[in-house]
């Protein structure tokens, strides 16, 4: 229990993971399952441009191919770009703010065991019958239509990993108003810090509308209900307002905390302070509380009137002057300071330009009219891919390596990762650049394949090879992890010898309670200020060394979400009329995941102290 | 120095429209507006390219600057930087000049938002008590465009015929899921829905027998199962005199049936096999099936195959195969559980090619 | 924490559900929780509105034929009643009085069931006429948005069952005082829901 440089079995290790509440495992748990979705997406992607080289290619059948596209989207954005968030969240927030952990341990750990198990039950459709295949937006005509299980699959494996997503945004909340330091005040708070928690807020109010939309998929195709059968009264157009007013914040929730990162990652590498910090905060916020006023941009082809088209396309226009204050900040950041080119900062340099175009290309939309050409094209296409890939993965494959030494106290090959980067930016722009033109010149999305000869044919060639090309840069990534972990080499403290915030203060490997005292915060940038003052240890301290009280590990989270893993196959099955085992499927499910609740609301689970005496033995101290 | 700008501005318009309409086929990209709705959306395309080329410029000559100068190698490696806090002036000059460049997008937004939805002029009438505007009732199915014209009571399908120089209103509804009705160098698209009927205009500025194949090309744009890929649909515009004839020929064609003692033995086949579904005659209200009354004279077998008496056969042989999940029939269950002779199909397919009312 | 520390009525703090960090902790995560909740019923609500009346063509029923504002009346007292008793209950907490607080939970949970044992005879009257979950979308709507509510009372009496009986031996103390504290916040929020219902779904039923 005192120390984490024991040797462990193997099987020790698998059983503390399966059981942790230290938020810094969950970290390094949520990026390993995030990477395995997003490998698993990316392969799809790689299908899908595969199949649309050519005209009239036959390497997937039409009904493969939806089934593809759905599972593609659905993966990148809830499997992937979500939880490798979390990830970084659960790496550095805690430690940005001087915690010693989130403000719930054992909701972190419920929150990734349900995202793991939603996951796996969505993607485990392909060897039970089909992926889903309406599209990730799930329209509800079409979905209620879908002969196979896959619908079912989308709308209960979502569910699952939802309410993970749910639980760990109301953590985050709860831990940033909190579990802050003393003199850690809002606006001394990491950039980071503060874009985790807009998102976290946007996820509390983002989700339940999705929670209720994918119920009623689940009532409509699972229990006869009515609610988007128009012969019955239903409305389809219900499903399409739920999904973006969740879908739409969504793209916040993902692209706020890519800002956050970023925002670190050029006050790191120029060597100073965030330019214009505060008006960064208030336009973090602005986008936040916009992004729930502009949904039906979604929808200016629907049909919902000129009224409702023109408020929408004003308010969605208006979001473009925050997020331009946030680009015009960061340039301004590094104007004056003194860069240094790592591959996170390359990553940074190269996400300005990238999402600048995916930015414009919004506004562009936003102006209902046009929209009416650009919707459901290549242009759309074109366009959040720009954003997602041009803000958000870029981010994430930058903190992968800015954050890499704080998990793992190892430094990613910079070498390699330049050239991961340069492999990855020039397939991005070359796979997605030219799609904005398919669009224009007529190509609607989301087909299977093309006749030859309508001006599309070289275009798809090129935005495939570019496709290969991101593949490449991938692969380099992995194989610089694998070099890493295989050399060894311990990063220590403050890596980057330009660190800025809290969590570079601390000495590595974290220890497992994280912060022997608790830091006393004299400003934005703490160790920075530290530092400039000369202090070795990094940090003052706002209490002398006592007892710290540690949450006790625990396997129900586990328990909880596998109950409900079970209980959707008895769902899912419940409609056919030869499985008479679902229904028992189905309640043994649910059996577990409330035995678990009660066994863990019955239990007093007070956790354990490290005693004084022990921290002051430990190595992992301060010296 | 005004009028330099001024210039510049102009420039990189001109060179924008040049480089647009290289790009993509007269009949289908909307970087070739053939009418007055695109055309619009053509120059909003065009006015918020610019200003949003204007934004990334001044972003790039920050940028480019910014790595120039600060690099470390130049700044030196010990050196530490001012610690700036922000600027209240920066701040609001940015947030003022994209505030002003987004109301220069947002009043041609909102004015042509109305514009486009206004279909007032639907219910015009004359003192006749005849509509005054051409209106087509669209209705998607799974994989192919029904076409009904309520006021002059026919009906076909898979390619729109439209007179050129007015507007053309549209009813547009989906009868099993949701499809969208797009094309793009006529104008922007909107959704049929299975919910309600939405309506709109659109013009035709050409005819479009000098087009390439003769027709504008169009598409479903909204996700609708597998063959969605596929269904296309083709648009003739005619000049108004010429559309009247068409109109009358196909009222024409009233009653119009395939005989099953006929002599000619395409149409005995279409009579035994086809004629449950498939209506020749183009006079009437919606139907289930595809109506093939102007079959001859169309572009396309089923929307996007040669239309030929190969492209046909190929078609009747294989349709699951070319496109998947669409409702016709396979051929034996077409032929009471065989499959047609060669003979049969090629007179068959003959038969077809001969249904026309332009010939 | 502590469990041993015992505590007398002066010794007690004022709010005990905030008086440790988990505490602190549990109520400002509730509040939070609670927040999400508001949006998931809004969106029941607004898809209710859009969805009353609605159904296949020549529908026998509506919101007039069948709602009877004297059922949903006595219901509302019942919930309303059953919120106040529970104000009672934290009242008890907070003078540490475990007995009085035990007691006034328990006639807010007999209050609770009266409530719930209301709702399923008047669904049950539904079902016996017809207008059932499958019937129609108004249907769908109509039991998806009150029985949400119910099952959020169903949780709400189980909460408030499980505290009764797993602290009955242990008695209050700064671990279980939160519990209890949150446990009737959740009451009190299905009580503002269940007004809304009423106003909503009965009365703007049956007036308009």
């Amino acid at each position: 229990m005192s120390s984490t440089a024991k040797k462990k079995g193997f099987g020790a290790t698998i059983w503390d993971y399966l059981t942790t509440v230290d938020h810094k495992k969950i970290a390094v748990l949520y990026l390993i399952a995030g990477t395995l979705f997003f490998v698993i997406g990316g392969i799809e992607a790689m299908l899908i441009r595969i199949q649309l080289a050519e005209p009239n290619n036959d390497f997937v059948s039409a009904g493969l191919f939806n089934e593809i596209i759905t599972m593609h989207g659905t993966t990148m954005i809830f499997l992937a770009a979500m939880p490798l968030l979390f990830a970084f969240m659960n790496a550095a927030v805690p430690l940005q703010i001087g915690a010693r952990d989130v403000a719930f341990p054992f909701l972190n750990s419920l929150g990734f065991w349900l995202f793991l198990f939603g996951g796996l039950f969505l993607n485990l459709s392909w060897f039970l019958g089909g992926a889903p295949d309406a599209g990730w937006t799930s329209y509800a005509s079409l979905s209620l239509a879908s002969p196979t299980h896959g619908i079912d699959f989308y709308a209960l494996g979502l569910q699952i990993s939802g309410a993970g997503t749910l639980i760990a945004g109301i953590n985050f909340l709860v831990t940033i108003i909190n579990m802050r330091a003393p003199g850690m005040t809002y606006m001394r708070m990491p950039l980071f810090t503060w874009t985790t928690f807009v998102a976290s807020a946007l996820i509390l109010f983002a989700f339940p509308p999705l929670t209720v939309g994918l119920f009623f998929m689940i009532f409509d195709r699972m229990f006869d209900a009515n609610f988007f059968d128009h012969l019955n009264g239903g409305n389809t157009i219900i499903w399409e307002h739920l999904f973006w007013i969740f879908g739409h914040p969504e793209v916040y929730i993902l692209v706020l905390p890519a800002f956050g990162l970023f925002s670190e990652i050029f006050a790191t590498f120029s060597r100073k302070r965030l330019f214009g910090y505060s008006s960064m905060v208030f336009a973090t916020i602005l986008i936040g509380f916009l992004g729930f006023m502009v949904w039906a941009h979604h929808m200016f082809t629907v049909g919902l009137g000129p009224t409702a088209n023109a408020i929408f396309a004003v308010a969605t226009m208006a979001i473009a002057v925050p997020t331009g204050m946030k680009v015009f900040n960061w340039l301004l950041t590094i104007w004056g300071g003194n860069i240094k080119v790592t591959t996170p900062m390359l990553y940074g340099l190269g996400f300005i330009p990238s999402f600048v175009a995916g930015g414009v290309t919004g506004v562009m939309q936003a102006s209902a009219p046009l929209d009416y050409q650009l919707h459901d094209s290549y242009f759309i296409v074109a366009h959040f891919h720009y954003v997602i890939v041009g803000g958000i993965v870029l981010a994430l494959f930058a903190a992968a390596h800015y954050y890499w030494p704080l998990m793992f106290n190892q430094m990613l090959n910079e070498t390699l990762g330049k050239i991961t980067f340069v492999f990855f930016f020039v397939g991005f722009h070359c796979t997605f650049f030219i799609q904005h033109f398919l669009g224009l010149m007529g190509m609607p999305r989301r087909v299977f394949t093309y006749q030859g000869d309508q001006g599309w044919d070289l275009f798809n060639y090129i935005s495939t090879i570019g496709a290969f090309l991101m593949a490449i840069g991938v692969i380099l990534l992995v194989v610089n992890v694998i070099i890493t972990a295989i050399k060894g080499e311990p990063a220590g403290r403050d890596p980057w010898k330009d660190g800025r915030t809290l969590e570079w203060a601390i000495p590595q490997p974290v220890p497992y309670y994280n912060f022997k005292q608790t830091p006393l915060v004299r400003g934005l940038d703490t160790f920075w200020i530290e530092k400039m003052e000369g202090n070795k240890e990094g940090m003052t301290y706002a209490e002398p060394i006592s007892d710290i009280h540690m949450p006790n590990n625990s396997f129900i989270p586990f328990m909880i979400s596998f109950g409900l893993f079970v209980a959707a196959f008895g769902a899912l099955y419940h409609q056919d009329a030869d499985k008479a085992w679902s229904l028992p499927v189905l309640i043994a499910g649910l059996a577990i995941t409330f035995l678990s609740m009660i066994v863990r609301s019955l239990k007093d689970d007070l956790g354990y102290h490290i005693h004084k005496e022990e921290l002051m033995n430990e190595k992992g101290g301060k010296k | 120095m005004k009028g330099l700008k001024k210039w510049r501005l102009f420039g990189l318009l001109a060179a924008l429209t040049i480089f647009l309409s290289g790009c993509g086929e007269e009949y289908l990209s909307t970087l070739t507006p053939g009418g007055t709705v695109a055309k619009e959306q053509y120059k909003l395309l065009l006015l918020t390219s610019v200003i949003m080329l204007l934004v990334i410029i001044v972003v790039v000559i920050i940028y480019v600057l910014v790595i120039v100068k600060f690099r470390r190698k130049k700044v030196g490696e010990n050196t530490i930087p001012k610690q700036v806090e922000g600027s209240h002036i920066l701040e609001i000059i940015w947030t003022a000049i994209p505030i002003v460049l987004l109301l220069i997008i947002a009043v041609p937004t909102v004015s042509l938002t109305y514009e486009l939805a206004d279909t007032k002029a639907m219910e015009a009438k004359d003192e006749n008590g005849n509509a005054t505007a051409v209106t087509v009732n669209v209705t998607a199915k799974l994989y192919w465009w029904e076409f009904e014209y309520p006021e002059q009571g026919i009906i076909t399908a898979q390619e729109l015929v439209v007179p050129t120089g007015e507007k053309v209103y549209f009813n547009l509804k989906a009868a099993d899921v949701k499809h969208s009705f797009w094309i793009p160098a006529i104008g922007g698209k909107l959704d049929t829905n299975v919910d309600n009927i939405n309506t709109f205009y659109l013009t035709f500025d050409k005819e479009s027998d000098s087009l390439k194949d003769g027709v504008f090309y169009g598409k479903c744009a909204e996700l609708c199962g597998p063959s969605h890929a596929l269904m296309d649909f083709k648009v003739k515009t005619l000049s108004k005199d010429n559309f009247d004839t068409w109109v009358k020929n196909m009222q024409a064609t009233k009653g119009k049936k395939a005989d099953k003692n006929s002599t000619d033995l395409g149409e005995q086949v279409f009579a035994n096999s086809c004629i449950s579904c498939h209506a020749v005659s183009g006079e009437g209200t919606a139907a289930i099936y595809p109506n093939l009354a102007t079959f001859g004279d169309r572009n396309r077998v089923a929307g996007f195959i040669e239309h030929s008496e190969e492209g046909i056969k190929d078609w009747i042989k294989n349709s699951q195969k070319l496109k998947p999940g669409n409702l016709m029939p396979v051929e034996k269950d077409l032929n009471k559980g065989k499959e047609f002779t060669d003979e049969e199909l090629d007179a068959l397919a003959a038969y077809l090619m001969g249904l026309s009312v332009e010939k | 924490m502590d469990l041993k520390t015992k505590f007398t009525p002066q010794s007690w703090p004022a709010h005990p559900e905030n008086a440790t960090l988990e505490g602190k902790n549990k109520t400002l995560g509730f509040w939070i929780f609670l927040g999400g909740e508001t949006v998931l019923f809004a969106t029941l609500f607004a898809t209710f509105l859009a969805l009353k009346n609605k159904g296949p063509n020549g529908m026998e029923f509506s919101t007039q034929s069948l709602f009877e504002l004297p059922l949903a009346f006595i219901m509302t007292m019942l919930l309303l009643t059953s919120s106040l008793t529970s104000v009672y209950a934290m009242y008890h907490m907070k003078n540490h009085n475990f007995k009085a607080m035990q007691a006034w939970i328990a006639v807010t949970v007999v209050l609770g069931l009266g409530f719930l044992g209301l709702e399923i005879y008047e669904f049950y009257h539904y079902v016996h006429l017809g207008f059932t979950f499958t019937q129609s979308a108004f249907g769908s709507s109509f039991y998806t948005l009150v029985g949400t509510h119910g099952l959020h009372v169903i949780i709400g009496l189980a909460w408030f069952i499980l505290l009764m009986l797993r602290n009955s031996k242990r008695g209050l103390n700064l671990y279980n005082a939160p519990k209890y504290y949150l446990a009737s916040l959740y009451w009190h929020f299905i009580d503002v829901v269940w007004v809304f219902i009423f106003t909503v779904v009965y009365l703007m039923g049956v007036l308009d």
